[in-house]
C-alpha cells in the first residue's frame, strides 16, 4: 500500500514536472490578445519559433525563442498593420523531435516558421517545410545543406562555407607566416562545415595548416593530447570553428600547460565572456568572428540588450539577436510583398520567396542585409579581438 | 617527452573514470542494479559544490562536504522513491527507470541553474613542473589519483572487514537468504546508495576542477565512460574500477595521440570488446559460472 502511494507521489512529480515545462514554452503565446485590439481589421500572422528549449543545446533555442519574443512585442506594441502571434516549440536539438514540433506548429496553424535554431533538425525539417510550401527563415541554422535545393528557406546568420573562408582570408591578410593548428568537432555539421572551408581556402591562400585534430560530442572533456601535438607541430594560431563550452575548456587546458597561441574562434565562440564564473582573463586577445556584439554602442542593440536584461536576466548572445532580426525581416518582406493574415501558409510563401531577393534589411546582426535566390544572407562577418573583457575591433 | 606528456594526460583522464567507476561499480556489486542516474548525482554535486564556492562563498573544503551531504540524501531518496518499489521487478524495469531517474535530474538541474555553461572555481589550481617545464602535471589530477586510491582502500576494508560491509556482501549473494539471516536488506541498500551518492559528490567536485565545464549534462558522458571502465575492469570489483578507469584514460590519450583523434572512441571500445572477449568477467572480475 505505502509502496503504491510513493509510486503515484513520484508520478505525479513528474507530471506536474512536464506540464510545468510545458507552461513555460507556451508562454510566448500567451500574452497576445493585450496589444491586438487597437483595430478589429488587424489580425495577427501566425509565426512560430523551433529550437532546442531543454537539454544540452537550450541556451540556443531558448535565446531563440527570448529574441523573436522580443521582436514580436515590439512590433505589436508600435501597432503597425502587420502583427505577429507567436508559439515556441521545444525540438530538444533532436531532427525528428524537431518535424514532430513543426507539424505540432503547423496544426496550430502557424504562417511562417522561424527557426530551427540547430543545423542538424533544420536539415530535417526545411525537407518537410520544402514540400508544405511553408516559409521558412532559420535564425541560426548555418550549413548550406539548409538551403540548398530549397526556395523557400532562407537564413538570417551566414553560412558556414562563409565563415571558414572568412576566416582564412582574414588570417592570411592579417596574420602572415601563421602556422595554423585546427582543432574541430568532427560529429557536428557546423565545426565540420566550417573546417573544410577553412582549410580548402586556406590552401588557396597559402595559409600553412601544420595540424588538424578532432574530437566528438563524446570525447569533449580532454584537449590537452590535441594541445600537445598542436604545440609539438610548432603552431601559433589555433582555429577552433565550435561553440564557446568546449573553447573554454581549451583555453583553460592550454592555459594549464603554459601553452600561448593566437585563438581563432567563429561565432560559436560567442558568449564565452558571459560564461558563469569563467576567467575572462583566459580569453584576453582571443580573436572570433561575430555578426553581433552585446557591447556595441549603437541605439538598437542597446535598447535590445537592455529589454533583454530585464525580461530573461541574461545578456542576449548571437542567436538572441538573429531571431530577433528574422521577426523583423519577416515583417518587411510581409510589407513588401502585402500579404495579410487571412491567407494560408502557402499563399504566404509564394509571395515571400518572390520578394526576399529584393529586400534589404538593417538589422542588430548587420546593416544591408540582403539574400540570394538560394537563401544565404549576404552581410560581412566582422572579426574582433577580446582586450581587457569586451570586443573591440583589432 | 612528449609520450609522457600524453600519458600524463590519460592518467589525468583516467583518475576522473576511476573515481566515477568506483561508485558504479560499489552499486553495482551489492545492489545488482546499473544505477545510471549516478553521472547526474555527480553532476549536481558538481552545481552543489558550485553555488556553495561561487555564491555563499564558502571555502572549498566546506562546499566539498556540503555536496556530499546533499548528494548522500538525494541518492537515498532516489533509491527509496525510485528503485526500492521496484525491488522485486524485472532487471529490466528497474534499468528504465534508472535512466528515467538520469533525465528527471537533467531536466532538473536545467530548471534550477538554467543551460549556459558555467565554469567552475577550481578547488585545487595549478600545476607540478617537471624538467623546466617541459611536463606539467597539474594538482588536480595527482589529488583525483591520490583520493581514487584512498576511496579504493577504505571502500575495500569497509567492504571486507566490518559487519555492515559483510551485510552487504550477504545481499549481494542472495538477497533472500539475507533478509532469512536478519539482515535487514532495504537499510543495507539504502546505506550503499548514501555512500556511492557521496563517492558521486566526490567525483563530481574533482571531474570539474580537472574539465571545468559544468553543464546539466556534464556527468553524462564521462559517467558513460566510467561505466565502460568498470566493465572493463570487471564489474562489481573496486580493484577493477580503478584499473579499468587508468587503462581507458591512458588508451584514449595515446590513441588520440597517436592513431587518429576521430578514431580514439572506436579504439578504446575495440579494446573493450577483445578484453571481454578473453576475459568475459573484465579484467579483475570473477566469472561466477550459473548453476542450472
Amino acid at each position: 500500500m505505502k509502496k503504491k502511494k510513493f509510486f503515484a507521489l513520484v508520478t505525479a512529480m513528474a507530471m506536474v514536472l512536464g506540464l510545468a515545462a510545458c507552461g513555460s514554452s507556451d508562454t510566448p503565446a500567451a500574452d497576445e490578445g493585450g496589444t491586438s485590439d487597437e483595430s478589429s481589421t488587424v489580425t495577427a500572422f501566425k509565426i512560430g519559433t523551433l529550437g532546442p528549449l531543454t537539454g544540452g543545446t537550450a541556451i540556443y533555442g531558448q535565446a531563440v525563442a527570448n529574441g523573436a519574443k522580443i521582436a514580436v512585442d515590439e512590433i505589436n506594441a508600435a501597432g503597425g498593420d502587420i502583427q505577429f502571434e507567436i508559439q515556441s516549440e521545444d525540438d530538444t536539438n533532436d531532427p525528428e523531435a524537431s518535424v514532430n514540433a513543426y507539424n505540432t506548429l503547423m496544426d496550430d496553424g502557424m504562417q511562417m516558421l522561424v527557426g530551427p535554431t540547430t543545423t542538424g533538425p533544420a536539415q530535417a525539417v526545411s525537407a518537410v517545410a520544402y514540400t508544405d510550401r511553408t516559409f521558412m527563415l532559420t535564425p541560426s541554422a548555418s550549413s548550406t545543406d539548409v538551403i540548398d535545393g530549397k526556395d523557400n528557406v532562407f537564413q538570417v546568420c551566414f553560412t558556414d562555407p562563409n565563415q571558414g573562408t572568412a576566416a582564412a582570408d582574414y588570417m592570411a591578410e592579417n596574420m602572415a607566416g601563421a602556422k595554423v593548428a585546427v582543432i574541430y568537432q568532427n560529429d557536428s555539421a557546423y565545426s565540420q562545415g566550417i573546417r573544410d572551408t577553412f582549410v580548402a581556402e586556406a590552401g588557396v591562400q597559402g595559409l600553412e595548416v601544420v595540424w588538424e585534430g578532432t574530437f566528438t560530442k563524446d570525447t569533449a572533456t580532454d584537449f590537452s593530447v590535441q594541445l600537445t601535438a598542436a604545440q609539438a607541430a610548432g603552431a601559433d594560431t589555433l582555429f577552433l570553428p565550435f561553440y564557446y563550452q568546449e573553447a573554454s575548456l581549451v583555453l583553460n587546458q592550454a592555459d594549464a600547460m603554459g601553452y600561448a597561441p593566437t585563438f581563432f574562434g567563429v561565432d560559436g565562440m560567442d558568449g564565452i565572456l558571459t560564461m558563469e564564473g569563467f576567467d575572462t582573463s583566459l580569453a584576453e586577445g582571443v580573436m572570433l568572428l561575430t555578426p553581433f556584439s552585446a557591447d556595441a554602442e549603437d541605439e538598437r542593440t542597446q535598447t535590445f540588450v537592455q529589454t533583454y536584461q530585464d525580461q530573461f536576466g541574461e545578456i542576449p548572445n548571437q542567436f538572441a539577436a538573429d531571431a530577433y532580426d528574422a521577426v523583423y525581416i519577416l515583417k518587411a518582406a510581409l510589407e513588401a510583398s502585402g500579404c495579410t493574415a487571412d491567407m494560408s501558409a502557402a499563399e504566404i510563401c509564394e509571395k515571400l520567396v518572390e520578394v526576399m531577393p529584393t529586400l534589404s534589411v538593417d538589422g542588430l546582426t548587420g546593416s544591408g542585409m540582403t539574400w540570394d535566390a538560394s537563401g544565404a544572407v549576404s552581410k560581412a562577418p566582422m572579426a574582433v579581438v577580446i582586450e581587457n573583457g569586451v570586443y573591440v575591433l583589432p | 617527452m612528449e609520450f609522457l606528456s600524453y600519458l600524463i594526460s590519460g592518467v589525468s583522464l583516467g583518475s576522473v573514470y576511476a573515481i566515477i567507476a568506483l561508485g558504479y561499480t560499489m552499486v553495482y556489486g551489492i545492489a545488482k542494479m546499473l544505477n545510471f542516474a549516478h553521472g547526474d548525482v555527480i553532476m549536481v554535486g558538481g552545481y552543489i559544490s558550485f553555488c556553495a564556492i561561487s555564491y555563499l562563498g564558502l571555502p572549498s573544503i566546506v562546499a566539498v562536504l556540503l555536496a556530499m551531504l546533499v548528494c548522500t540524501v538525494l541518492g537515498v531518496v532516489i533509491e527509496g522513491l525510485a528503485y526500492r518499489p521496484l525491488r522485486s521487478a524485472p532487471s529490466l524495469a528497474v534499468l528504465i527507470t534508472a535512466i528515467g531517474v538520469s533525465y528527471l535530474l537533467q531536466n532538473a538541474a536545467l530548471l534550477l541553474w538554467g543551460a549556459g555553461g558555467k565554469s567552475y572555481p577550481s578547488v585545487v589550481s595549478g600545476a607540478l613542473q617537471l624538467f623546466g617545464g617541459q611536463l606539467s602535471i597539474s594538482y588536480a589530477s595527482i589529488l583525483t589519483v591520490a583520493v581514487c586510491l584512498v576511496i579504493m582502500a577504505a571502500l575495500s576494508a569497509f567492504i571486507s572487514g566490518s559487519k555492515l560491509g559483510k551485510a552487504m556482501r550477504a545481499c549481494s549473494e542472495d538477497k533472500g537468504a539475507a533478509q532469512l539471516m536478519g539482515i535487514n536488506v532495504n537499510a543495507t541498500i539504502s546505506l550503499t546508495f548514501a555512500i556511492g551518492s557521496a563517492l558521486a559528490a566526490v567525483a563530481g567536485v574533482l571531474l570539474c576542477s580537472s574539465y571545468p565545464t559544468l553543464m546539466p549534462t556534464t556527468g553524462s558522458m564521462p559517467g558513460i565512460k566510467a561505466f565502460t571502465a568498470a566493465v572493463f575492469g570487471g564489474i562489481g570489483s573496486i580493484p577493477g574500477a580503478f584499473l579499468g578507469g587508468l587503462l581507458l584514460g591512458i588508451i584514449e590519450a595515446l590513441a588520440k595521440a597517436y592513431i587518429s583523434t576521430s578514431l580514439a572512441n572506436s579504439i578504446v571500445f575495440a579494446v573493450l570488446i577483445v578484453v571481454l572477449l578473453v576475459r568475459p568477467a573484465g579484467l579483475l572480475g570473477k566469472y561466477v559460472p550459473e548453476k542450472v
